[in-house]
């Protein structure tokens, strides 16, 4: 009776820490979408109070679409995102390939040297990557981006995938070049297909920080036609600062698709980092 | 395993299925990194490149005004990073350890939730703060004067006493998912049979957390508190988000990030010198290396013992 009473208040006080915990992580962004809909003087008057008929206005929303141009950001960081991690999972992969399969001279060192960036940031390079895109023409182009996104995320990749190669029977290949099928149909067609999971953990690792970036844009892609969304709604913000309206609409857009990315992707990024993955 | 039977086929596609990989990581992070180091050793000099020996380093420590902008940033940048030790990771302890209980309901929406912070960008997060911290808008205050509590406020970031200290906490606000999974991971992985035995002996509750979860997660433990270190040394984008390059009041939140942006990109009337960017970087690698050093070799070999 008593023990039972015991864990009653504990798990009330549980879920009480993580009610908590949970409203302060999630007011800010509550806030921020609430007051996007309002109008200048209710963001002011009542900022906690949700848009009714009297206060509604979209007219941030409009600013912002007249004034910045969100789309073309939106589809540059799509770009950006999309290429980097078509390239991170391609190489990653095929390096990851070579390291876990094959025996040769130098096998533990490549595999060594490919780690250091796991560890290393690449930003503290920046200045010879600046000076090396201003040398072949990339700076302000997605190029540059795409680049220096697929290296940074080339070494985790590489490690987590050779980890999961590695349990790939070798029955199955061996199986495979008694068929005749050549090294690059057995890795395209018999070990890429089972290592799915860990592609699709090592990409929603990598999307995360490449669509939120701000430092490599700012300083490799600053240009009008070339900013990510990142940096442009960062910008606009900064362009707009007194302009409320503009301001609280400007990042519940840049809200927007991160949330949508999570909705879809959530249960694949928690299985991802809780499955071990990174150890 | 076939490697022995065709030698001169096997090197071939092995070649073909590293070389991209290596090519674009040792063109794009490897000599970029090499070459960063190698600039701070040069200066511009009547418009040319010219060899200055570690004069650029010499200046960085030994010019009043450089040295008292990099001490200024470094110590900025502990502080910064000794916040996210002391508040971040505990958090993300407590959190883990609560939602790792086998029968709670709706673990995983909390989950889910308490890491959504994480994914937002930090341009969002940087100016999501500013505007419920400012006095203008009068959320934070009106807050503290629901709760009778209104004397308490202050322009946070306007203060150079406060303002270092709450984009820190705004950045654990912003990362304590990272240790909750971590952390959530390795509890969820301890055996259950250990906890069985504990329990046989009577160790259970808050105890069994202390006494056998505790030790056997501390090598997690370690690998945040290196992530931690190596993300925060690193930090720029939530400084500049938030308070400019300038990194105001003045450089009260000045981190090497935004001294090494500013000392190589320039700022206002002052020119960016690429060479002394250099040499912070290198400062900030070699930062960077010890940290990963102490901890590969004085914390992770001495944690081995506990795995199993």
């Amino acid at each position: 009776m008593n023990k039972a009473r015991h864990n009653k208040t504990n798990v009330i006080a549980a879920h009480a820490a993580l009610i908590a915990y949970t409203l302060i992580a999630l007011f800010p962004v509550f806030v921020i979408v609430i007051n996007s809909f309002k109008t200048r003087r209710a963001i002011f008057r009542e900022p906690l109070a949700l848009p009714n008929a009297d206060t509604f206005s979209m007219v941030g929303y409009e600013t912002v679409l007249k004034q910045g141009d969100f789309f073309l950001y939106f589809q540059n960081s799509m770009i950006v995102t999309v290429v980097s991690l078509f390239f991170i999972l391609l190489f990653g992969a095929m390096a990851a390939f070579a390291l876990a399969e094959y025996r040769f001279k130098g096998n533990t060192l490549m595999g060594l040297y490919l780690a250091l960036g796991i560890m290393i940031p690449i930003r503290i390079g920046t200045v010879a990557i600046l000076d090396m895109m201003v040398a072949t023409g990339l700076v302000n182009t997605l190029w540059a981006l795409i680049l220096v996104y697929t290296a940074q995320g080339l070494p985790l990749a590489v490690f987590i995938l050779s980890e999961f190669m590695k349990q790939v029977s070798d029955d199955l290949k061996n199986a495979g070049r008694i068929d005749g099928l050549s090294e690059y149909r057995i890795f395209f067609n018999l070990v890429l297909p089972l290592v799915r999971p860990a592609m699709a953990t090592v990409a929603v690792f990598n999307m995360i920080p490449i669509w939120n970036d701000l430092w490599f844009p700012l300083i490799l892609a600053p240009a009008e036609e070339v900013k990510t969304l990142t940096l442009g709604s960062q910008v606009f913000i900064g362009q707009f600062v007194t302009d409320w309206n503009a301001v609280l609409s400007a990042l519940s857009l840049a809200i927007l698709p991160v949330m949508a990315l999570y909705v879809v992707f959530s249960r694949q990024l928690i299985r991802g980092i809780t499955s071990g993955a990174v150890k | 395993m076939n490697t022995t039977k065709k030698p001169s086929r096997i090197k071939w596609h092995i070649l073909v299925f590293l070389a991209p990989a290596v090519l674009v990581y040792t063109a794009v992070m490897i000599y970029p990194l090499f070459n960063t180091l190698r600039l701070s050793l040069y200066s511009e000099v009547a418009q040319t490149r010219e060899f200055v020996g570690l004069a650029n380093f010499k200046t960085l420590f030994g010019d009043e005004n450089w040295s008292k902008q990099f001490w200024n940033a470094l110590g900025n940048n502990f502080w910064f990073f000794i916040i996210h030790m002391l508040v971040q990771n505990p958090i993300g302890i407590l959190l883990a350890a609560i939602l790792s209980h086998p029968k709670l309901r709706f673990a995983g929406f909390y989950r889910s939730a308490i890491f959504i912070p994480t994914i937002l960008s930090f341009v969002i997060v940087g100016f999501a703060w500013k505007l419920i911290l400012s006095p203008i808008w009068g959320i934070a205050p009106g807050m503290l004067d629901a709760v009778g509590l209104k004397s308490l406020y202050a322009p946070w970031l306007g203060r150079e006493a406060y303002a270092l200290t709450t984009l820190s906490l705004v950045s654990v606000w912003q990362f304590v998912g990272i240790p909750m999974m971590l952390i959530y991971a390795a509890l969820l992985s301890i055996p259950e049979e250990i906890l069985e035995a504990g329990e046989c002996d009577g160790i259970t509750g808050a105890a069994a957390f202390w006494k056998i979860k505790l030790p056997l997660i501390l090598p997690s433990i370690g690998i945040i508190s290196i992530l931690t270190f190596v993300a925060n040394f690193n930090a720029f984008d939530l400084i500049y988000a938030a308070q400019g390059a300038l990194a105001g009041p003045d450089f009260a939140t000045d981190i090497l990030g935004t001294f090494m942006y500013r000392t190589f990109f320039g700022f206002q009337l002052q020119l960016g010198d690429p060479h002394m960017g250099s040499a912070i970087a290198s400062a900030m690698f070699a930062i960077i290396l010890i940290g990963v050093c102490i901890y590969l070799f004085a914390i992770q070999s001495r944690m081995r013992r506990y795995q199993f």
